[in-house]
Parts: C-alpha cells; sequence; structure tokens
C-alpha cells in the first residue's frame, strides 16, 4: 500500500496567502485570535496594514469582511471551522444572499483538530455551507492543492468556503497538479466502480483502490475537491462506465459530499451508492487524526468494505 | 456645537422633507398590508438629513466607488428608506406602490442587490457597525475619503455582535464610521427597559472608547449639528445616540409598541396624514 509524505498544510497555505497578497494589494485577511493556528501570521508580517484581528468575535469577523468587500477588498477570514458554525447567520444573510466577495477559510475542520475534541470538531460544515445559494465550496486533498487553489479563490468573483485541515497532510500532487474550481479530476481511472473523495479521504482512497486491485476490482477515483459547484457532467459520466459509486468524505454523511453526489444520480442517472464518513454522532477525543478516522468510519478498511458493498448491490 | 452651517432654512426644508418621508412610509405600508410603522417614523429627521444634506452621493451613480454610505441596519424602518431613495432619483416614485410584490425591485427589508442605491442589505439586526467599520478600514486601504453611516435600533443593541463591532472600530480608530442610535425606547415585545434593559446607554458607548454625542433625534438643529461634530471627530468612531419617539409625529402611535409593525387602516392612516400634514 502506498505511502505518502506529508507536508505542513497550514504554513503551505499562509504562505500562498501571503504570496499572492504581494501580487494583489486588494486582498486582506482577517483572523479570530487564531492567526498563529492559521497561520495568517505570514500575512500580517508582510501586511500589516491589509491584516485584521478581530479577537474572539467570530460573528463580527464575517461581518468586517463583508464590509471590506463593499469597500473593493477580496477578504479572506479565517478561523476554525468550528466556530463559523456561529456565524452561519452572518454568512447566508450578509455573505450568501447579500453576495459579498467574502472568502470564508474553516480551519482545523473535520476530525483534524484531534487533541481538542468534539468542540472542535467540524462535521457539518459543507452541509450548511452548500445548502446556501451562491456558495462555493472547496475542500482540498493535499497541500499542493491547497498552495494551487488560494490564487484561484481570490481571482474567483464570489464567495468560497475553502475547508482547511488542521494537520499536514499526506501529499498526493506534484507542482504540475492542475486545478480548476468546480472541476473534478480523475486521479486513477478504473472500469468496476468509482470512488468519489475529497480532503484526507482522498490519499486514503487511492490506498483502498491499491488494495481493491489485488482481489480483481478495478477502481477509479475522482478527487471531487469542489462540492459546491459540483461537476454533475463528470459524476453522470463516472456512473454510466461503472454503474457503481463510493463516495468518501471527512464530514457527516449527512449533507455533504455523499448527499451531492448522491442528489444527482438519484435525478439523473440512478446506480448504487456508498458513502464514507462519520455516521450521525460526535467523535470523541484522541491522541492523533489518523486514529480517529479510522474509528468512525474513514478508516482505509471502510472504503474498500463500502466498494465491495456497492459492487455486490451492482451485480444483484 | 456649530451652528452657522445650518440656517433655519435648510432646517426648515429637511423638517418638511422628513414629514413627506412619514406619509409616504405610512401610505406604503397601509397599501402593502405590511410593515413596521413606529421604527421608520422614528428615523426621519435623521434620514431626511441623511440624505438630502449629509451625504454625498450621486443618485445617478449609485456605485461611485467614493460615495458615502448608509447602512439601515434596522432594517425593518425600510418605509422611510425607500422614499427618501425615491425622492433623490435612486428609482421612479411610482416604483414605490409595488413595494413587496413578486416583481418589485423593493423587498420587505432593503436588498442591495434589488434596489438601487441600498449600500446594504439589511433585516436580520446587528450587523450594521461591524460591516460599517469594514467599509471603513477598506477606505482607509484605498485611499478614499468615503464616510459610512450607520443606523442602529436600542433594540438591536442587545444583540451581542453588535459590541463586537463596537471594540473592532475602537480598536482600529475608524473616524470614517459615524453610527447613529435611534434610540426610541420600544421594541416588538414592549419597552426597551422592559424587554431588556439598555440603560446606561451612553456610558456603554463611551466606555468601548467611542466619542459619544447625545441629541434629541427630532430636532434638526441638533441631527445637523451632531453630523458636523461626528465628521469632524479624528480619535475614532462616533455615535450619535439620538433620542427619539417611536411612531414620532402620529399622536395615537408615539411611543407604542403594538406600532411596531402594525398596518393603519385607511381611517387612522387619514387622521395620521392630517397630524402630519399640519406640520409640513
Amino acid at each position: 500500500m502506498s505511502t505518502f509524505k506529508t507536508e505542513p498544510t497550514r504554513k503551505i497555505f499562509g504562505e500562498a496567502l501571503a504570496e499572492y497578497g504581494a501580487i494583489d494589494k486588494r486582498v486582506v485577511a482577517l483572523t479570530a485570535d487564531v492567526s498563529s493556528s492559521v497561520v495568517t501570521t505570514i500575512f500580517a508580517a508582510k501586511f500589516p496594514e491589509r491584516f485584521f484581528n478581530v479577537g474572539i468575535a467570530e460573528q463580527g469577523m464575517i461581518d468586517t469582511a463583508v464590509g471590506l468587500a463593499l469597500g473593493g477588498m477580496t477578504p479572506f477570514a479565517a478561523t476554525f471551522a468550528a466556530m463559523l458554525l456561529r456565524t452561519i447567520e452572518q454568512i447566508r444573510t450578509c455573505v450568501a444572499y447579500a453576495q459579498t466577495n467574502v472568502k470564508i477559510v474553516g480551519a482545523y475542520a473535520g476530525l483534524s483538530d484531534f487533541k481538542d475534541g468534539p468542540t472542535h470538531n467540524s462535521i457539518s460544515d459543507v452541509a450548511m455551507m452548500r445548502s446556501l445559494p451562491n456558495m462555493t465550496v472547496i475542500v482540498p486533498a493535499d497541500s499542493t492543492e491547497v498552495r494551487k487553489m488560494v490564487p484561484l479563490i481570490a481571482q474567483h468573483g464570489g464567495i468560497v468556503y475553502f475547508r482547511m485541515s488542521r494537520n499536514d497532510m499526506p501529499s498526493i500532487f506534484d507542482n504540475s497538479h492542475s486545478v480548476k474550481i468546480g472541476k473534478g479530476i480523475t486521479v486513477l481511472d478504473g472500469s468496476d466502480i468509482t470512488i468519489i473523495a475529497n480532503g484526507h479521504m482522498l490519499s486514503r482512497s487511492i490506498q483502498a483502490a491499491e488494495k481493491l486491485k489485488t482481489k480483481g476490482i478495478s477502481v477509479r477515483i475522482i478527487n471531487m475537491h469542489t462540492v459546491k459547484p459540483l461537476d454533475t457532467a463528470l459524476i453522470k459520466k463516472c456512473a454510466k462506465e461503472t454503474g457503481a459509486i463510493v463516495t468518501a468524505e471527512e464530514h457527516s454523511v449527512l449533507g455533504g459530499l455523499g448527499s451531492a453526489v448522491a442528489e444527482v444520480l438519484s435525478r439523473e442517472y440512478p446506480v448504487p451508492v456508498e458513502m464514507v464518513g462519520i455516521a450521525d454522532t460526535f467523535a470523541r477525543t484522541g491522541p492523533n487524526h489518523e486514529s480517529l478516522l479510522d474509528k468512525y468510519g474513514m478508516s482505509v478498511a471502510d472504503i474498500t468494505r463500502a466498494a465491495q458493498k456497492v459492487l455486490k448491490r451492482k451485480s444483484d | 456645537m456649530a451652528t452657522h452651517k445650518h440656517p433655519l432654512e435648510l432646517q426648515e426644508e429637511l423638517n418638511k422633507i422628513a414629514q413627506e418621508l412619514r406619509i409616504e412610509a405610512l401610505a406604503m405600508i397601509h397599501r402593502r398590508g405590511q410593515g413596521h410603522p413606529g421604527g421608520a417614523l422614528s428615523a426621519a429627521e435623521i434620514v431626511a438629513a441623511l440624505y438630502f444634506h449629509q451625504m454625498r452621493i450621486r443618485p445617478k451613480e449609485p456605485n461611485w466607488e467614493n460615495r458615502d454610505r448608509f447602512i439601515l441596519s434596522k432594517g425593518h424602518a425600510s418605509a422611510i428608506l425607500y422614499p427618501a431613495l425615491a425622492k433623490r432619483g435612486y428609482f421612479p416614485e411610482a416604483d414605490i406602490k409595488d413595494w413587496g410584490q413578486i416583481a418589485s425591485h423593493l423587498q420587505g427589508h432593503p436588498d442591495k442587490n434589488k434596489t438601487p442605491g441600498v449600500d446594504m442589505s439589511a433585516g436580520c439586526l446587528g450587523h450594521g457597525i461591524s460591516i460599517g467599520a469594514g467599509l471603513g478600514l477598506a477606505a482607509r486601504i484605498s485611499g478614499l475619503d468615503f464616510k459610512t453611516y450607520v443606523m442602529v435600533g436600542d433594540g438591536e443593541c442587545q444583540a451581542g455582535v453588535i459590541w463586537e463591532g463596537v471594540m473592532l472600530a475602537a480598536k482600529y480608530k475608524i473616524c470614517n464610521l459615524i453610527t447613529i442610535l435611534d434610540y426610541n425606547k420600544v421594541q416588538l415585545d414592549g419597552t426597551v427597559e422592559e424587554v431588556m434593559p439598555m440603560e446606561p446607554m451612553k456610558a456603554k458607548w463611551a466606555s468601548f472608547n467611542w466619542n459619544v454625542i447625545e441629541i434629541d433625534g427630532h430636532d434638526m438643529k441638533q441631527v445637523l449639528a451632531s453630523l458636523d461634530e461626528a465628521c469632524s471627530c479624528k480619535e475614532g468612531p462616533s455615535v450619535i445616540i439620538a433620542h427619539t419617539v417611536k411612531g414620532k409625529g402620529v399622536s395615537y402611535m408615539e411611543g407604542k409598541a403594538e406600532w411596531h409593525y402594525r398596518v393603519p387602516t385607511t381611517d387612522e392612516l387619514k387622521l395620521a396624514v392630517e397630524e402630519l400634514d399640519v406640520n409640513v
């Protein structure tokens, strides 16, 4: 099974934001007393006049970002995804409804803040964000994708929710990796089933595909970094060509990537779907991120089991 | 407070406009069968002063980069804003009659993407000060000298997020942010004192290091002078605590919580217009 090197994802985000901030003077950064955690410190050191620490005041942070956007700036408002949940009304009314060009960075998402426990986990953010009109939702799969996405998000003429992990993500892509918002990427081709994954679950899906290959199962893997707008054409194509779908995400199975894929397929091309994610439950504090993913239904074995189950359903 | 800039004729003209806005607001609410008269009427002098004297705006160029902004954070007072915008020429005055119809650009609460001249959508309370602070910071970064005026309600100040914005504006010394508190003492469920007391209001803002100006919000001379004073402050953000009367100008509405959201009948409207006309 492939093992992946890891890279410091948060630091890479911080560097990418500062690098882009040098090119585009309209980029500003806001944070709510977690700048060292989300590594907007690099931006702050280079552009102190464009950096605003609002204190532990997440709702005020979003509204201040809204005002900056109204004034022609491109604000990146970054804090823990879990704490952004208290700003959902700000995001709905003043960002999504008012269509203000705010980039919301939800850091420490999923179970990645393993040491701080369920209060700091965020397993519902994708569901909440993608239910909002005008919202774009991006869940990058590795640090290279994070780095490549930052300029695209800044240049994107609208609201983005950018979901980030706390931890050093396994490195999947090299510098030649090319991303486009709203376009899924075929990471591995195959014919029996398709695994549609994002975030931390992409590397685990690649490992699962290797295991499945030894059992004679040909797996296609899609990196669905953009949950909204969803690449429905690619999903339909995969359903037609492989006839079975597994989704894999570090999020509740209610309302996230799996639901989004199922919404498309149930309407346009019904095939069996199995969803890998956290069941409708809160997790626990753990010694590390990986063990929590394993415990809460997102292990490599969980993906292979889901693949075998969906294959059986396909052949039934 | 300096008053030489505001001759009596100007005050009288603005007072007349305020009364006309009140009449139009009540007519709109009556016609639509929906709306918030009390908090619209309490804000009439301030809105008249802003749109017909104070603000640097170009109604034919509503998105002009360096225009002064107005955020009606207490968005339920839309019935006083819409007639002001129409009268200033942002859109035809005839549009007013369609308020709330599906095809109308005039929403229940102000919508910046539908109605020309609305600088920010509002409706859910508590957002205006942080948003105004963000606009103030954007002006600073861009080297623009526009000002942002934010009108908040007294009940609205019960929302914690208001004070998040208040802290931020003070921290960053955002002088180009002027907040006007329409302190009419009444909210939906009763008086502010009953629902959630906010006194000492002045001390609250002062303790957050804001420049505080206290006025009678129906005295045009004081309204104009306070806006000038707030604009001249260089140390940080200013709040004008405008003591007002909910439903001001209509005897049977004044100070009554039931007129936060109630529609005047045909007879009630007639009586209101008679009372307001006397003062025009």
